[in-house]
């Protein structure tokens, strides 16, 4: 992390930047938040640790627009959205200077507190240079431990690698912390009966409160004005009454980004009620690799995307019915 | 004072359930919130918060408000009947208590909201006391005691045994129709002040029970209105609608019109003043940049409603915004943020 | 009108047709003399790739049991290539729909041409005897919307 700071400061010094987006420490061991680092004295709050799973993709849109160069530190995974809105003209190269950070998972702070781990004062273990399997706290109930992997976000059990896509340099040592399958979840889905896909989804979209949390964080959801903003289309209901709002508010979202989410999980990071949301994308992006061919949204700069090209012998609407 | 064994609590909710609705903090699909009582619900009493308040339970995030229905040439207008039934909500902690009180304030002041007064009127709150209060609470700062919480009924789970004090009349006949199932007991006194002792001690040492709001009233409109901090504390801000919907006092509602096909039904929802249609008007929008709309959540608690309501912070403490908002701001950092400039300046 | 017609489930299905070649299929198969269900009601659509997801789920919300998308046959587009991303964006929401536990064979794509009144027509008592098989859609309505 002190690599990072001073060369952030360096380069914040000479004039290449005008301003850096990183991580502020919070006032909880666990609570950073996305900030802006002007001057120099401001870095004694930087941090860059376990728990900073915000992808700063998405406030580079915003960043673009400033005067200026914006240092921008991107994990692996932030690089692929960054590169999907370059493709999609939502961000300046020009205007950002990229520093891939090193990262070794990102830690969910829900799934510490669902391990009974609660009252937290103080974390050891979630620095990013640590090499240790094991977060200890301090908590008003006592110490506690659980391993780092346990702790991990589910996105960072399907890690698309340590490799970024963009950046102007490199800091820091990513770790590969894949140990599932990307598809597992979808598949496992899809082998249910639809009666019980039905009640599946019933139960955990009934507990969408609507708040847009997911949209907001998206770096795929990049529209000024999002349809479900509009007042001149009834899309704009904020009712909670029954199920079919929030099935066509997340249906409709995940087809809005499919083929350019890169799958980096900000979705079910900060859905407040826990739902899945990954799966719908999920549930896209294989049917995109199987049906269209692999394709990573995010991955490179020239390729078109799935919903923005076809091919002549494409597979009929009707291969849904046929797979059964 | 009554008791009653952990494992008896089933038969006492289906004692309830049988004469009245019972609402109580049910877990579904990993997430705890308020809900309705049924046989094969899954309660849990013991994690501390639910996702949502359960304000839901007298403020409902969607309510219909009347039916316009199409009969030929004909419009008929079916007005939506008042809750006539009474209700019991279990499990209610000391600060979601707070923030009802606050909510009282808006909708049970002139013009007084019928919808909101039915549910008011027919609910009866039994509440818990917070056995093990966490970091992200403090509900001491807004002078809420989580040991000793202001209900009809107060409980405390003391081990496998829920301890139960009637304090309103409401509560003294919700505890006479549960007589079979509930012992007095006269050592249970000495017992809730035992836990009562532990709980605040626990509350001293939380990380954000000493924060003071020294600074924040009434009176302080124009000088925290115009302040550069402002400019800086939103930049994070998603925009979302997450600390809005969990928080146990925002009340701000929007009405609206759906069109089904064969008529209107006129319903209102929560709104969030983060969000970009909020209080949106003929000419377009008060608040046009996202800092306007994030200063007005915080204004309007620490401000604003303080000024109108005699000092009273339309903040409970309970720290949902803390846990869940995804960008990590919350009430406290704005707090705190204020208080540094302070002690700068 | 007998009381067992009454009770008799009338499936409401909405066809999005394309202009060109669908709608002209639908105009043959009545000018033809070509009977098809009445519980068909037709929105004529510029080209099939007008037709947004959305549009298929308000359907369904407002209380449609089916919705049957038509359009010129892949490489006879109007608009050259319209149908062709129109079929990728089908065969995924219909997919998507699958997913989340709607019944399979309430959503269809056919390719209808401006010639094919016989097959217009035959194509819709088909679909309509599918979705009187799998009777009223309940898993996509808004209750709301219910009469």
């Amino acid at each position: 992390m002190q690599e990072l700071i001073n060369r952030a400061k360096e380069l914040l010094a000479d004039g290449t930047v005008a301003r850096v987006l990183g991580w502020k420490a919070g006032d909880l061991p666990f609570n950073p938040e996305p900030a802006y680092f002007e001057k120099e004295e401001d870095f004694a709050d930087f941090v860059y640790d376990g728990f900073c799973g915000a992808n700063l993709s998405k406030y580079m849109i915003e960043a673009s627009k400033l005067e200026g160069k914006t240092l921008v530190c991107l994990k692996p995974c932030d690089t692929y959205s960054f590169r999907q809105l370059m493709k999609e003209h939502r961000v300046d190269r020009e205007k950002a200077y990229i520093i891939g950070v090193g990262c070794r998972g990102k830690l969910d702070v829900n799934k510490i507190r669902d391990m009974g781990i609660k009252g937290i004062e103080s974390v050891q273990g979630a620095e990013i240079e640590e090499e240790g399997d094991t977060l200890t706290f301090q908590t008003i109930y006592g110490e506690k431990t659980c391993s780092y992997a346990d702790a991990m976000l589910e996105r960072c059990h399907v890690c698309k690698g340590k490799e970024h896509m963009i950046y102007d340099e490199l800091i820091g040592e990513s770790k590969e912390t894949k140990d599932a399958d990307r598809f597992a979840e979808v598949e496992k889905i899809e082998a249910m009966s639809p009666e019980e896909r039905f009640a599946y989804f019933q139960k955990e979209l009934s507990k969408c409160i609507r708040c847009n949390a997911c949209r907001n964080v998206c770096p795929a959801c990049s529209c000024r004005k999002c349809v479900f903003d509009s007042t001149k289309f009834d899309s704009a209901q904020k009712a909670n009454v029954n199920s079919f709002e929030e099935k066509m508010f997340h249906i409709i979202r995940a087809f809005h980004v499919a083929g350019r989410c890169t799958d980096c999980g900000e979705c079910s990071r900060v859905c407040p009620q826990g739902i899945p949301l990954h799966l719908f994308n999920r549930k896209f992006i294989k049917d995109i690799d199987e049906l269209y061919g692999e394709y990573q949204a995010g991955a490179d700069d020239e390729e078109r995307g799935p919903l923005t090209s076809y091919s002549m012998d494409d597979a009929e609407p009707g291969i849904v019915a046929e797979r059964g | 004072m009554y008791k009653i064994a952990k494992e008896n609590l089933t038969a006492l909710f289906q004692k309830i359930a049988a004469q009245q609705e019972l609402y109580l903090p049910v877990k579904t699909a990993g997430q705890v919130n308020f809900g309705v009582w049924t046989d094969d619900a899954q309660v849990d009493l013991d994690t501390l918060k639910s996702v949502k308040s359960p304000k839901d339970v007298f403020f409902p995030q969607s309510e219909t408000l009347y039916t316009c229905i199409k009969d030929g040439r004909k419009l008929k207008i079916e007005p939506e009947a008042l809750k006539e039934q009474s209700f019991v909500v279990f499990g209610m902690k000391a600060c979601d208590i707070k923030g009802v009180e606050v909510l009282d304030r808006v909708f049970l002041s002139d013009p007084i909201d019928t919808f909101y007064a039915a549910r008011r009127d027919h609910g009866t709150v039994v509440a818990l006391a917070c056995h093990e209060p966490e970091e992200s609470c403090f509900c001491k700062v807004f002078g809420v005691d989580c040991a000793d919480p202001v209900a009809d009924v107060a409980a405390w789970m003391i081990e496998d045994t829920l301890y139960w004090k009637p304090v309103t009349k409401k509560g003294e006949a919700l505890t006479a129709s549960l007589e079979e199932l509930l012992t007095e007991d006269d050592a249970a006194e000495a017992k809730v002040e035992a836990e009562q002792a532990a709980i605040r001690a626990i509350v001293e040492k939380l990380p954000y029970s000493h924060l003071s709001l020294e600074g924040w009233n009434g009176d302080v409109l124009m000088e925290k209105f115009n302040s550069g901090l402002w400019d800086e504390l939103y930049k994070p801000c998603l925009a979302c609608g997450t600390c809005t919907f969990v928080c146990p006092t925002c009340q701000c509602y929007d009405i609206k019109d759906y069109n089904t096909g064969h008529g209107v039904q006129r319903y209102r929802c929560w709104d969030s003043c983060m969000y970009s249609d909020f209080t949106m008007m003929a000419h377009g929008n008060n608040r046009t940049t996202q800092k306007e709309r994030f200063r007005q959540r915080f204004m309007h608690k620490l401000v604003y409603f303080p000024a109108n309501n005699d000092g009273m912070y339309s903040c409970v403490g309970c720290g949902r915004c803390v846990e869940k908002c995804p960008a990590a701001l919350n009430i406290v950092k704005v707090i705190k943020a204020f208080q540094k400039q302070g002690g700068e300046q | 009108m007998s009381i067992e017609a009454k009770e008799e489930f009338r499936p409401k299905i909405v066809a999005f047709c394309c202009n060109w070649c669908s709608y002209a299929g639908a105009d043959l198969a009545g000018s033809s003399r070509l009977s098809y269900p009445a519980d068909v009601k037709i929105i004529r659509v510029p080209c099939s790739c007008r037709v947004n997801p959305m549009f298929i789920l308000r359907a369904f919300e407002r209380g449609a049991d089916g919705v049957i998308m038509c359009g010129c046959h892949p490489g006879d587009c109007h608009y050259t290539s319209g149908n062709y991303y129109a079929r990728r964006r089908m065969t995924l929401l219909f997919s998507m729909l699958d997913f989340i536990g709607v019944e399979n064979g309430r959503t269809r794509v056919e390719w209808v041409s401006a010639a094919e009144g016989a097959r217009f027509s035959a194509t819709m008592h088909e679909f309509v005897d599918k979705i009187r098989s799998l009777g009223k859609n309940v898993r996509l309505e808004d209750l709301r919307c219910r009469n």
